[in-house]
């Protein structure tokens, strides 16, 4: 069931890629122990690891929570000399009205103190949000090394 | 323009001698780089020109065919970048194959001016992309390579001091930006857990100004070490530094606060159960005694 | 179900978190602090996350929770060993837990709730001294 486009070879021409579904809690865990293994690969310190498998922890979770379950895409992204790792989150839940809201401190619809999205943007350097209320939800996050 | 991949492809033994030829010595930098190694860059990327060349999008360096072209060009750049070549350097390894070229075209094409014009053109332009592209890599790489060693030199600059078992001393000298403030928090909190510290005395006397932006690094640095169960004292607070914090309202309610290093410790030695004794009369008689001279013959 | 172990030490109760965990042991784990503080009557709460390499809102909230439950049953929180990393994350997060309260490590922990010289408490004290 779980889609492993994994080229642990991966030429200089592939961009490396895996995508994982994120239909249970055990999926979120599974998706941050995998976010960990390719921020190790790629070399990433410790601190960033860190920041970017919590990111993708809060990530998941919104997905799972708020968007009804959905999946993960992890690729490794370059820009020059520099090596980076993308996340996507998506889901085809109910959607966010207002993405300014969502992202200030303390705000949520649900249950929870809603820090995730906004948070979690401090911990990446990129952070990019796409909804449609009724149609899902689409986070795309980076982090450099 | 398959003409100029053909071209290529026909010569491209005597271009490729040409073009490593006509690099002069400082292009070739045999300190640097060995000559077999610079054959093998020079063969790969005129391979690559010509799968290039031979595609429909042969003007576009930026498109898919041109991707090995420019991965190549890319390593070459990024590797030169780190080895200290100069940008010229660079530059001019990609720019030294137009006069080579151009002999071949010359060669090839010798019955039609016109196809030489056309086939000449076409060649500058793409060499010059080329270029481009190669001196871009080339920026982004020493760009990196200097942050890192901007990086080394916030380690270096941020020592964590112990002052006594269980109380660390981190005088900060210089500005508190973004950057610096994680290396300082790192460096920090790693050392708490190392010497398992409870105390940690945040000097600022170093830095020169303090506004709300340090004033919410230190916060961070402070919270974080509180998370994992240590208590930070800032000293060094300079009375313009104490005005500045009052008219810009930062809170610091819940952070104290020391004019000095040497109150911040003794602070920090009360709160770990410590203090600090006069030795007993009895031993400074003692010292006293063994002084020799006028000190003991005053006596009588 | 797997649970996270809670160990009794007289009226302290220790919990060391070592798996990675996911939302229901979380909340498995809410409840049966609660309940065992109820049941042993415990007065102390100590809570080992020095393997945790990540503690993200959900969890951080779940720590705040066991101290603010236990606080209303009369039994007060230590969190212990959070590591460098982490505590940069929460921090960078937004989350900076103000009602739980930590200690550096498990000893340090156990001082805070009993106080000085403190090891293995009886659980004959009817108020444990807080340094």
């Amino acid at each position: 069931m779980r889609a492993r486009d994994l080229k642990r070879e991966g030429t200089m021409t592939q961009p490396r890629r895996e995508t994982l579904p994120l239909k249970t809690s055990n999926d979120v865990v599974f998706a941050r122990q995998k976010v960990r293994q390719w921020a190790i690969e790629l070399h990433f310190g410790l601190v960033d690891q860190t920041k970017l498998v919590t990111a993708a922890s809060e990530l998941a979770r919104n997905a799972l929570d708020h968007g009804k379950g959905g999946q993960m895409v992890i690729e490794q992204v370059t820009n020059g000399a520099r090596a980076g790792l993308k996340l996507i989150f998506e889901d085809q839940g109910p959607g966010i009205p207002n993405i300014e809201m969502a992202l200030k401190d303390g705000y949520s619809t649900g249950t929870g103190m809603g820090l995730g999205l906004g948070g979690s943007k401090r911990l990446v350097n990129e952070f990019s949000v796409e909804s449609t209320p009724g149609k899902g939800t689409r986070v795309t996050v980076v982090r450099w090394k | 323009m398959s003409d100029l991949s053909e071209i290529i492809s026909r010569n491209e033994d005597a271009i490729r001698a040409e073009w490593i030829r006509d690099m002069s010595m400082s292009v070739q930098r045999t300190d640097l780089i060995s000559k077999t190694e610079l054959d093998e860059q020079c063969r790969a990327l005129l391979t690559a020109i010509v799968a290039g060349a031979k595609s429909s999008e042969v003007a576009d360096v930026s498109s898919a065919a041109w991707k090995v072209a420019r991965e190549i060009l890319q390593e070459i750049s990024a590797s030169r970048a780190r080895q200290g070549f100069s940008p010229r350097e660079v530059a001019t390894f990609v720019l030294s194959l137009k006069q080579p070229l151009f002999t071949a075209i010359r060669k090839d094409l010798a019955k039609s001016q016109e196809k030489v014009f056309e086939a000449v053109w076409s060649a500058t332009e793409l060499l010059e992309s080329l270029a481009l592209f190669t001196t871009e890599v080339y920026t982004v790489t020493r760009e990196e390579l200097i942050s890192r060693q901007q990086q080394e030199l916030l380690e270096l600059s941020t020592p964590v001091v112990k002052l006594w078992d269980g109380i660390l001393a981190l005088p900060i000298i210089g500005t508190l930006d973004s950057a610096r403030t994680q290396v300082v928090m790192e460096n920090l909190l790693q050392t708490v857990v190392a010497t398992n510290s409870k105390y940690a005395i945040i000097d600022i006397t170093g830095v020169p100004t303090v506004d709300t932006l340090v004033a919410q690094h230190l916060l961070k640095t402070i919270t974080a070490a509180r998370l994992m169960g240590a208590e930070c004292i800032i000293s060094g607070v300079r009375p313009q530094i104490a005005q500045t914090i009052v008219h810009l309202g930062i809170n610091l309610e819940d952070v104290i606060t020391k004019a000095k290093l040497s109150d911040a410790f003794a602070l920090a030695l009360d709160k770990s159960g410590r203090m600090v004794t006069r030795k007993s009369g009895a031993a400074g008689a003692a010292t006293n005694a063994m002084l020799p001279g006028p000190i003991n013959k005053r006596e009588g | 179900m797997e649970r996270i172990p809670v160990l009794r030490m007289g009226s302290l109760l220790l919990i060391t978190i070592q798996v990675d965990m996911h939302d229901k042991l979380a909340m498995q784990l809410q409840d049966d602090v609660t309940q065992r503080i109820s049941d042993w009557g415990s007065t102390g709460v100590l809570i080992d996350i020095s393997s945790l390499e990540i503690v993200d809102s959900f969890i951080g909230r779940m720590l705040a929770n066991i101290a603010g439950m236990s606080r209303v049953l009369g039994a007060e929180t230590v969190v212990v060993g959070m590591q460098p990393a982490v505590a940069i994350t929460l921090v960078e997060l937004g989350m900076s837990l103000p009602g739980v309260r930590t200690a550096l490590s498990v000893e340090a922990g156990m001082e805070l709730l009993y106080g000085a010289g403190a090891g293995f408490k009886t659980g004959r004290d009817d108020d444990p001294a807080e340094a």
